[in-house]
């Protein structure tokens, strides 16, 4: 953003200040993330740079804490992993399908209530997790599901709903319906018309709810801690004991790797974004 | 319609206004259909189970269903004087059933929070009352203790008649109905739940004031800058969105730890001495820190959406109609971002005003909020019914809030990354 040559002295100070101010922003929002690589491969036991670190002396670097989340001896990564894995994926499922579902419902010009029932919808995401933490627990104490993956499972898929909701929804905004009715005319099912029409349309949409339902599900941890045994634990709930009692460089290896999978989960979003972006712009 | 105008008919002879009505109710049944999956799957696993927090949180079945007969015979009672031999004799009776089925501690307990000084004479009454002898109960009731004489005590357990109670929201404030049935505040000292209340929204208020402030300029930045440079700048925002919370919450950690970076990078530039390293962490400090910048991606993204939309144009046209600057930003430019920083503001307050990990993760005694005393009870203390009254008071808050964001900005405006 150059600024003309005819600007004042004084305005031009202010630009320089205006931007100072955005870089101290940036930097506040980003290098937090920055202090976790290097010290991930401290060969010493601190949370600090050691002054071979310092130094960049190689012997200061090594592999160890990423040999002990991976090869440790009772280590509860492993667990946690394989939990967190499978227990984001079927919530994701869930939701995806639920959410997507109820959006075309929500979308049709049609649906009765549509406020009402969209903030029902929307609940989860804005009542404070610790509360629906609690009422989850209520209920899946009540069900016989605490302490199983299917109780994790179901209170994921409420918590990552609103965001497929929310997603699809917006995608469908700027969906042409006459190309569904095109379809109808020319003797397709709704089934059919559904998944050859519609859906290839509003694909970016219900992955990108897809992929903040699985992140939720993935990085959950109030709701988890209510309902979790030991045999349930996941990634979330083993940092989450483990930054409560110690602060070992392990954890920021975990930390490492979960930084490396929210870039590429960021990085798939942005470019179903732009090609969504781009797919509506064609049916304006 | 006018009786006079010919009514149209369909092909099958159906009335048009008939069949339009048809086919649009069986429209909404379709909608509506769509919809029903998951909406009922919410309300059984989510409505319903909030309501049983309020069920809950008012409920108070557990004295009235030990002594049945005792509050029925009770019913006739004003109270002022003793009961009579009716009262002792249900009581009695109630009492007897009790032990035998090794529930009387429980109503001891019970009943001591009502009023202190049940335990011990309970007590006294189950050994005496196996040498009891039949008629006359009040006078040897009477006889084991002298609290049991003393009109207070009954009065103390006609209050636990109800079956509902109010009383664990009046804990929450820190209050509490004393002998004569009044509500009063317990002493200055106790009150603990006032200032976590207080402190909460303290802290919701001024991270939600940081935000905005840390938030309008890069927004702004990122609003006007060309493509591609805001998309790189993006990132900035969006990494930290994407990334784990209790990631970002270690990170803090390690910086603000005594011997952390931030630490030593003030000692290195001499603003404190190396043997008088601040607290940066375990106090508000550190949850002010840590939540400003986690909950600052979701101000900037609602201010950006709605500078996106404002066209440059208005500022060079407030520019050359002689406002400086300073005067085109404030009259132009910033009125116009009005429901971008309302919208960013509710959502931060919002997240801010139920934040549980952080907090307690870096918050220590004197940073950590109303979540984290929720989850206390209902960790620790397994107090249930406490912990989801406090639950329904925080909930209720952020309804409001929620009721205010709908209408300022509408639900179905949100708009994520």
């Amino acid at each position: 953003m150059a600024l003309p040559k005819y600007t004042e002295p004084h305005y031009r100070v202010w630009h320089y200040i205006y931007l100072t101010i955005c870089g101290a922003v940036f930097f506040f929002l980003i290098a937090p993330l920055f202090v976790i690589f290097p010290l991930s491969f401290n060969a010493e036991e601190f949370l600090s740079f050691s002054d071979g670190m310092k130094r960049l002396d190689p012997d200061a670097f090594s592999l160890r804490w990423y040999k002990d989340m991976i090869y440790g001896t009772k280590n509860p990564w492993g667990l946690a992993a394989k939990n967190s894995f499978i227990i984001a994926i079927f919530a994701t499922i869930g939701s995806v399908i639920l959410g997507t579902v109820a959006a075309l419902g929500l979308s049709s010009r049609h649906m009765p209530y549509k406020g009402l029932i969209m903030a029902v919808l929307i609940s989860p995401m804005i009542v404070p997790l610790i509360i629906s933490g609690v009422a989850i627990f209520f209920f899946m104490a009540k069900a016989g599901l605490a302490a199983t993956h299917t109780g994790i499972v179901l209170a994921h898929i409420i918590l990552g709903t609103p965001f497929v909701v929310i997603t699809v929804t917006a995608t469908l905004s700027g969906f042409d319906h006459s190309v569904t009715r095109a379809a109808a005319s020319l003797g397709s099912d709704p089934v059919n018309t559904f998944m050859k029409i519609t859906l290839p349309l509003i694909l970016p949409g219900v992955i990108s709810g897809g992929l903040f339902a699985f992140v939720t599900s993935f990085d959950e941890v109030v709701v988890v801690l209510f309902l979790a045994g030991l045999e349930n634990t996941t990634i979330p709930i083993q940092m989450w004991t483990g930054l409560r009692e110690q602060l070992s460089p392990t954890i920021l290896a975990v930390a490492t790797c979960l930084i490396i999978l929210s870039t590429l989960i960021l990085v798939t979003a942005e470019l179903l974004r732009r090609r969504s972006e781009r797919l509506r712009g064609i049916n304006r | 319609m006018s009786s006079e105008t010919k009514q149209i008919l369909t092909t099958d002879g159906i009335p048009l206004e008939v069949s339009l009505k048809k086919a649009e109710r069986k429209n909404k049944i379709k909608a509506f259909l769509l919809v029903a999956p998951l909406l009922l799957f919410l309300i059984i696993t989510y409505v319903f189970p909030i309501g049983d927090m309020l069920f809950r949180s008012v409920d108070d079945k557990m004295v009235t269903q030990m002594l049945p007969k005792t509050f029925k015979a009770m019913e006739t009672w004003d109270g002022q004087e003793l009961p009579d031999e009716e009262v002792f004799a249900a009581f009695h009776e109630d009492f007897i059933k009790l032990v035998e089925d090794k529930r009387e501690g429980k109503l001891s307990t019970q009943l001591n929070y009502t009023k202190n000084g049940f335990k011990s004479i309970i007590k006294k009454l189950r050994r005496k009352s196996k040498s009891f002898e039949e008629g006359n109960y009040k006078e040897q009731i009477m006889s084991v203790h002298k609290r049991w004489a003393n009109v207070e005590y009954w009065r103390a357990i006609q209050r636990r008649a109800p079956e509902f109670t109010g009383q664990k929201y009046l804990k929450g404030m820190d209050m509490y109905v004393n002998e004569e049935g009044k509500i009063v505040s317990v002493e200055e000292d106790r009150r603990i739940h006032r200032v976590l209340w207080l402190r909460t929204l303290e802290i919701a208020f001024f991270v939600t004031v940081f935000c905005f402030l840390m938030a309008y300029p890069i927004a702004h930045l990122l609003a006007t800058l060309p493509m591609k440079y805001s998309n790189l700048l993006m990132i900035c925002v969006l990494l930290p969105f994407w990334t784990s919370l209790l990631v970002r919450t270690a990170s803090w950690m390690i910086l603000l730890q005594q011997q952390g970076i931030v630490n030593d990078f003030f000692v290195g530039i001499g603003l404190v001495a190396d043997d008088n390293r601040p607290e940066m962490m375990y106090n508000k400090t550190g949850s002010y820190v840590a939540m400003t910048q986690i909950l600052l991606p979701f101000m900037v993204l609602p201010l950006y959406s709605v500078m996106k939309t404002i066209s440059p144009s208005l500022m060079r046209a407030g520019k050359s109609l002689g406002g400086t600057p300073f005067v085109a930003f404030w009259k132009v430019y910033f009125p116009l971002t009005i429901p971008g920083i309302g919208a960013g503001c509710l959502l931060v307050f919002i997240l801010a005003i139920g934040y549980y990990i952080t907090p307690a993760l870096v918050g220590g005694a004197s940073g950590t909020l109303i979540s984290n005393q929720i989850a206390f009870h209902m960790k620790s203390t397994l107090d249930w019914s406490f912990a989801s009254a406090m639950g329904l008071m925080l909930l209720s808050g952020v309804l409001v809030i929620y009721w205010l964001y709908n209408k300022l900005v509408g639900i179905d405006n949100i708009k994520l990354g």
